[in-house]
């Protein structure tokens, strides 16, 4: 035995020292959308020799990292196989306060990052809707925030990462030096190798405030035109969509766009004050055993109504703690468990530009009576990254749905087609039921990958139960 | 991989020209299904229907011959074989079984014994190397065409209700067993069915289709359930059945 001892589960380990990190923990994972859950046995080294050590002995069905587990679906567990969490491995190797460079172990989270470095003056290039991913799970998804538009993904602000392959060696991976393994691995899903370290280039901010402007947009082309003409002198944007409204009033939102406040924009009192802090309020937790129908059609139209109506029509220059405005639903630890025992899943797609005819119909579709989901977000994104990555420039939707209704595997695979036949595609890191026969016509540079990805793992070691599903890295080839 | 809504990619029948088994195998094919494995006698006698899931969007449609009489070795090798051939098997379903002749049955014990050899001990036999083969992969589900029959034996065709209570019991310690592996077993138990092997005989009250049973027993799958009645109201029958006071029990027209 050797880290500190305290796995998942709470179980006590086997008596076998000589074993060590090798003896994992036979743990049942989900993500974080609670589906599909299997029994793979959880490693979890303290640093990357430990990592090198597994690697190279993967056993019969391989093995895959994982991070804080919040991607929806089943990308970081391998049934039956071995999972490598990294939340051991994250420690601060540099952080240079001059420049905003800084090299995290893999196990890192976004949340610690912003804490640690913010009082600094300085704050992580790209913020997902959640503060508790790794910045190994940030990779391995290309993760964007609301600045996508402007800023492009998270593997766009990676300098360097350090990648251990199948076998056990370690190589230091950019994206001059070793464009195809970096291109492959930004949003790789963990099939390329276990990042271990990466080095980061933060973004300086003056203050820990987001100075937010809302409008409200009538409808779906309302919002998406105001989205068009604006969008670029906002750093952060992000539209919030009413699913349930219908008819001349489809698709009506509220505009958040904002951007950092500068020392100058805040006010006398606030400024001579602790100014940079990034301090979430305490995690409360959802009630355990919550039934399955809690979020019911009528509940969920009233609270719609109720967000719409409060919401300014027009507001600008207003003041907001940065975790308030990134990361709303962080105070509530394990707010996925309102969903009930059959848990949830996110619908992210995106579609190019050009292609706004299929945003439409997948919205009124949304708000035909036949899906449960009552608010989407809606964003504009920038150039893509990795083979792999999920954004191209165009339109993200992205909703949360109940997995507990039958009727909705018809409905989303009928989106799917809409999706890829405009072109678009779905986000991995989200996705638990994609009919694999899409793939391809989803992400172009699929062929590419599958290259690299059989170069950097020629025995087929990395595999996930994403990969078995959907066709992916070694679970596919064995 | 079994999906976030319940489709799974691959599956194998025990028993694979039953026509519950055969409507199960047309929906879930409908749905992602691209590897089937049919398991049955007489082979041969599949090819059009695996022909017809090869149109349907199957990908990987195989017969392969299985006795439910033959000994535990020859089902663990039909087992791995499948499973090696195949990579992870989502989904196996056990839909083989006889009825037998009760005014026959319960005087022979030959003819009973084949009855339960078939239904129970020929079922466990296969059953137990698959079980093995999901814990090995973390993750599936069996589910399992019992009876209501076998919650209660009735005196007009217990021999039939004898193994499928034998078969439902073992199912459901199994799956007691297999919590917290990954591997889920779902137990079905519909009532009168309208197949080949209820023909001739009278509809019993709640009558079904093999599509209303498959319909049923893939909402279990999805949703992970121990139990599935079909139609769902004879959980209520039976409940109220189970009760019944032997002597009155006997006297019932069942
Ligand atoms: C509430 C919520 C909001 C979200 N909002 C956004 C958003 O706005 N934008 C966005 O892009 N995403 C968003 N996500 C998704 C999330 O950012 C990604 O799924 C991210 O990958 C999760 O990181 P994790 O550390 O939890 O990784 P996990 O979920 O544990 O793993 C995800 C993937 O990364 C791989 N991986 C993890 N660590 C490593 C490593 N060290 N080396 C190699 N591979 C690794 C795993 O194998 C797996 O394939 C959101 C998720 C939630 C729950
Ligand atoms: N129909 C009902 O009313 C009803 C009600 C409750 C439960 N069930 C159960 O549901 C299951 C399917 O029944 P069904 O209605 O679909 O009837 P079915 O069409 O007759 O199916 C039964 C299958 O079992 C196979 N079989 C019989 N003996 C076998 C053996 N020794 N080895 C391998 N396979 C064997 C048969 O194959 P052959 O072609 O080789 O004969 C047949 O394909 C059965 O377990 C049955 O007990 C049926």
């Amino acid at each position: 035995m050797r880290g500190n001892g305290s796995r998942p589960g709470g179980a006590i380990p086997r008596a076998a020292p000589d074993l060590g990190v090798a003896d994992g923990e036979p743990t049942l994972l989900t993500g974080w959308g609670r589906t599909a859950p299997t029994l793979a046995s959880l490693h979890r080294p303290a640093d990357a020799e430990q990592v090198a050590e597994l690697l190279a002995q993967p056993g019969a069905r391989g093995l895959v990292a994982r991070g804080l587990g919040r991607s929806y679906g089943d990308a970081a567990q391998n049934a039956g196989g071995r999972v490598l969490s990294l939340l051991d491995v994250r420690g601060v190797r540099g952080f240079d306060p001059k420049s905003g460079l800084i090299a995290v172990g893999a196990g890192f989270s976004i949340g610690d990052l912003a804490r640690l470095v913010l009082p600094h003056g300085w704050f992580p290039p790209v913020l997902p809707g959640t503060s508790h991913v790794t910045v190994g799970g940030a990779i391995a998804a290309d993760v964007h925030g609301k600045n996508h538009h402007r800023e492009g993904s998270f593997c766009h602000h990676v300098r360097a990462f350090e990648l251990v392959s199948p076998g056990g060696e370690q190589r230091t991976v950019t994206p001059e030096g070793t464009p195809e393994v970096f291109a492959a691995t930004a949003g790789g899903m963990g099939l390329t190798g276990v990042v271990v370290e990466a080095t980061l280039q933060l973004v300086a901010v003056e203050t820990d405030r987001v100075r937010v402007d809302t409008e409200r947009a009538r409808n779906l082309d309302d919002v998406m035109e105001r989205m068009e003409r604006g969008d670029e002198d906002y750093r952060y944007s992000v539209a919030w969509i009413d699913c349930l409204a219908r008819g001349s009033a489809l698709g009506r939102s509220v505009l958040m766009r904002g951007d950092h406040a500068t020392r100058a924009e805040l006010s006398g009192g606030e400024r001579s004050g602790a100014a940079l802090g990034f301090s979430p309020p305490r995690v409360l937790s959802a009630p355990p055993g919550v039934p399955s129908g809690l979020l019911s059609t009528p509940a969920l139209r009233a609270f719609n109504e109720v967000y719409f109506r409060r919401s300014p029509r027009r507001e600008q220059g207003r003041l907001e703690a940065l975790h308030s405005y990134f990361h709303p639903l962080d105070i509530v630890g394990d707010w996925n468990r309102l969903y009930g025992p059959r848990g949830l899943l996110q619908y992210q797609l995106v579609v190019p530009f050009g292609a706004e005819d299929a945003l439409r119909q997948v919205v009124e579709r949304l708000a035909g009576e036949r899906a449960p989901a009552f608010l989407a977000v809606l964003k504009r994104f920038g150039d893509g990254r990795g083979m792999l990555s999920f954004p191209i420039p165009g339109w993200t939707l992205t909703m949360d749905l109940p997995a507990g209704r039958t009727e909705l595997a018809p409905f989303l695979d009928g989106l799917d087609e809409l999706v890829a036949g405009a072109g678009g595609r779905l986000y991995l890191a989200k996705d638990s039921r994609l009919r694999p026969e899409l793939l391809e016509a989803m992400y172009p540079e699929l062929g590419r990958w599958r290259e690299v990805q059989a170069g950097l793992d020629p025995e087929g070691v990395l595999c996930s139960d994403l990969g078995r599903r959907l066709g992916l890295g070694g679970g596919s080839r064995r | 991989m079994k999906d976030a809504l319940g489709s799974v990619e691959s599956v194998l029948v025990l028993g694979g020209g039953s026509e519950i088994a055969l409507a199960t195998v047309r929906a879930l094919v409908a749905r992602r299904t691209r590897t089937v494995v049919l398991a049955a006698r007489r082979p041969g006698e599949l090819e059009s229907v695996a022909g017809e899931l090869r149109a349907a969007g199957a990908t990987t449609v195989e017969t392969v011959a299985f006795d439910a009489q033959d000994d535990a070795e020859a089902h663990g090798r039909l087992v791995d074989d499948v499973f090696d051939r195949h990579g992870d098997i989502d989904l196996v379903l056990v839909a083989a079984g006889v009825l037998g002749e009760q005014s026959r049955d319960e005087h022979d014990g030959a003819a009973a014994r084949a009855v339960v050899g078939t239904n129970f001990l020929g079922l466990v036999s296969a059953i137990v190397p698959c079980a093995e083969r999901m814990r090995g992969q973390g993750h599936g589900t069996l589910c399992v065409l019992s009876t209501v029959a076998g919650e209660r034996p009735r005196r007009s065709n217990f021999v039939y209700g004898s193994s499928k209570a034998g078969l439902d019991a073992f199912a459901q310690g199994l799956g007691d067993s297999l919590v917290g592996t990954g591997v889920n077993v779902v137990v079905v138990r519909p009532g009168f069915v309208r197949t080949r092997m209820t023909e001739g005989l009278d509809p019993a009250p709640f009558a079904t289709t093999p599509e209303k049973v498959a319909e049923a027993a893939l909402e279990g799958i999805a949703k992970g359930s121990h139990t599935v009645w079909a139609p769902p109201v004879l959980r209520y029958v039976m409940s109220v059945l189970r009760h019944v006071p032997r002597p009155v029990f006997r006297r019932l027209p069942l």
